[in-house]
């Protein structure tokens, strides 16, 4: 297969997938890129740093997560077997923590002891933080004052753990403008700072750094399938796309095997208009541009200026996304879809009432396409869906939502 | 050399003179492309040696406060690119000096890199900065475009750069070397930062290009001692800042003009 070949070895010396990716970034940055490239590529192959990863992620994080099946879910639904990959039940509540410990070893192995962050949902801010008080590091959070209202659980959160979380007032203050201050800072306190990119997006080497801390999601998934189910893989795997971190962790480990569709689901918001959603793939207003160091599809306006986004789940309100997934898109390896805010709400209540389990709002979205597919799907096929986070942060955000919908109904 | 020369007989010229050349830069539409042609001209009489001119960007990671109210205060007023390079051929007009394009990549590669060398070079631009475009990557596409249309591709160095990397600029770059005083963005400073006369020092050795310094430049005094060890200084947000306090006076432009004409009095080694 075309993709097979062509993904042998991505990302390139250059850290380029395909087309896409690089390090865009100014120069104060560069060698301190290439440092991290360095320490990251000595780590992973040292014993010692994975022993201790694997240690953090069994027994302080609560790794394996297990794997759940959705049956009255499904049966609700009517089709395929809906199968969950529980990273809500990860220490902190969401997959982010699995990229968050390994980034703070690193930064310990580089004799760093800053980190910097930027969030948006407020889970990867979280898993930053703890991380942080675990290694004894300190943590500065930048946050979009927008998610800092609509997420504010998690803002105290990072706050009891010792982080200083710092909002961002400019541009549409969310997740995009919370990684513009991060850099910011980042490239003033480069020789003491660690930035601790929370998804596979920026300049090499995060994308693929973060992919491989996130791995673990699909290696588990894997082996967990083939004990309780006696199969290699599902017919399907669907996880939403943010910058893609969860979902790449989930797909690595199906990538190889062509008889299993992938699936990424990115936020639909409103609807397809410019600001109205951030689908880079699907929506209005996306094209190949440069963003926050790496080079894949940005949503953006006919002069190059980054488009304004909307989603009613903060981790999935930004316009680019990660370069390996623009690259497997082009190369048709994963399908890219989206869920709206309304459908996403929709999956929220329905998981919630038909399996006890309140998603992430990010979560809901791959719940909602899982749900669309699985109706036409046959009974005995299996669609995995990764739960990347648990929804304890969405709950003002959702009733909000309802209300206004209830409001507006004649 | 790959562009037409003019910068570097701008540097030239200067070190004859036994000064530095001042490097004054404006955000390109700050409040409005009329205005910018106006302060630009008041620039040229004032004794700038060679005119940096912003292209807003919506998510401008390299500058600080000042720089990114000005490059919002530029897009509110529908500035873009196109605009810019028309305000630059009309300035051409009446001002040699020549003009650094300093942007962030998004908006060249949007534009098209190759459309982007010929229309500038035909508005008389002379020089390319992308602030987020380190050699490696302007490698395949826009350092050939540039080249193709005699434009000088500037790079930007900083104090975290490596022995390796200041050779990449000097085989990349033209026209003149950007040098970085500080790690951090765009504003100014209370102080230089202690090391920099040797590191700029070190860099004039190894290389054979013109080193600028700048990011924090904002008093003749500053301008002064980057005089005494760099072929250029740069002075951006103090100016930027200038003019959008004074921006309602009706002698906004004499105002500038002589403050201008301060730092450039600044350069003079003597
Ligand atoms: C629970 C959850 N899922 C998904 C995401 C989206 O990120 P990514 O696409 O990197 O997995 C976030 C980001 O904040 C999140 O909190």
């Amino acid at each position: 297969m075309k993709w097979a070949r062509n993904r042998r070895g991505w990302p390139d010396r250059a850290g380029r997938f395909g087309g896409y990716g690089g390090r865009y970034v100014p120069e104060t940055l560069m060698a301190p890129l290439e440092e991290l490239a360095r320490a990251y590529d000595h780590a992973r192959r040292d014993r010692a740093f994975k022993r201790r990863l694997d240690d953090l992620l069994a027994s302080y994080a609560g790794r394996p997560t297990p794997l759940w099946p959705a049956e009255r879910l499904s049966h609700e639904v009517g089709g395929a077997r809906i199968v969950l990959k529980r990273e809500d039940l990860l220490h902190t509540g969401a997959h982010k923590l699995n990229n968050a410990l390994g980034q703070a070893l690193l930064t310990r192995a580089m004799k760093k002891d800053r980190v910097v962050a930027e969030t948006g949902a407020g889970q990867h801010g979280v898993a930053t933080a703890t991380a942080a008080a675990l290694l004894g590091l300190e943590a500065t959070v930048y946050m979009g004052t927008e998610d800092m209202r609509r997420q504010h659980v998690n803002v105290e959160r990072m706050r009891l753990l010792g982080a200083e979380v710092v909002g961002v007032e400019s541009g549409s203050r969310t997740l995009k403008d919370a990684i513009n201050e991060a850099l910011r800072d980042w490239v003033t306190n480069v020789r003491t700072t660690h930035y601790l990119l929370g998804s596979v997006l920026g300049p090499d080497p995060f994308p693929r750094m973060v992919r491989d801390f996130q791995r673990v999601i699909g290696e588990e998934a894997r082996v967990q399938l083939r004990r309780r189910y006696g199969r290699r893989s599902p017919d399907l795997a669907v996880a939403c796309v943010g910058g893609g971190s969860n979902a790449i962790g989930l797909f690595s480990a199906f990538l190889g095997d062509p008889h299993v569709r992938l699936i990424g689901v990115e936020a639909g918001g409103r609807g397809h208009r410019p600001g109205e959603h951030a689908a880079r793939f699907g929506g209005g207003g996306a094209a190949v541009g440069v963003l926050h160091g790496t080079r894949t599809r940005v949503l953006q306006d006919a002069e190059g200026q980054i488009a304004a986004t909307h989603s009613v789940s903060a981790g999935l309100d930004y316009p680019a996304v990660g370069p390996e997934h623009a690259a497997l898109a082009e190369l048709g390896r994963i399908e890219y879809t989206s869920a709206t805010d309304r459908e996403a709400v929709a999956a929220f209540h329905l998981l919630a009432e038909t399996e006890g389990i309140l998603p992430a709002l990010e979560s809901a979205h791959a719940v909602a396409e899982a749900v669309r597919r699985a109706r036409r799907l046959s009974r005995r096929a299996l669609v995995l869906v990764n739960l990347s986070g648990r929804g304890d942060k969405d709950l003002e955000s959702v009733l909000a939502y309802d209300r206004a919908r209830a409001e507006a109904a004649p | 050399m790959s562009g037409r020369g003019a910068l570097a007989a701008a540097f030239a010229a200067a070190r004859r003179e036994d000064r530095a050349a001042f490097v004054p830069f404006l955000m390109a539409g700050d409040p409005t492309l009329e205005r910018t042609g106006e302060l630009v001209g008041a620039l040229a009489g004032a004794g700038a040696d060679v005119i940096e001119l912003g292209v807003p960007f919506s998510d401008p990671i390299a500058d600080g406060p000042v720089n990114q109210a000005a490059a919002e205060r530029a897009l509110a007023a529908g500035t873009r690119l196109a605009g810019i390079l028309e305000l630059v051929s009309r300035i051409r007009r009446r001002v040699e000096a020549p003009i650094v394009l300093f942007s962030y990549f998004n908006p060249i590669l949007r534009y098209g890199p190759a459309r982007f060398a010929e229309h500038a070079s035909a508005s008389g631009v002379d020089g390319l900065l992308c602030v987020d475009l380190p050699p490696e990557e302007a490698a395949a596409e826009v350092l050939p475009a540039l080249r193709a249309q005699r434009l000088d591709p500037v790079f930007l160095l900083a104090p975290t750069s490596t022995r390796e990397r200041v050779r990449a600029v000097a085989r990349a770059g033209s026209g003149f070397v950007y040098y970085v005083s500080r790690t951090g963005v765009t504003g100014e400073r209370a102080a230089l930062p202690a090391g920099l006369a040797s590191e700029v020092r070190a860099l004039r050795r190894a290389l054979d290009l013109p080193v600028a310094v700048g990011f924090g430049l904002s008093t003749p005094e500053q301008v002064a001692a980057v005089a005494r060890v760099a072929d250029g200084a740069v002075v951006g947000s103090a100016l930027v800042r200038f003019a959008a306090e004074h921006a309602g006076e009706p002698d906004l432009l004499p105002l500038f003009a002589r403050r201008a004409a301060r730092l450039a009095a600044a350069t003079r080694r003597g």
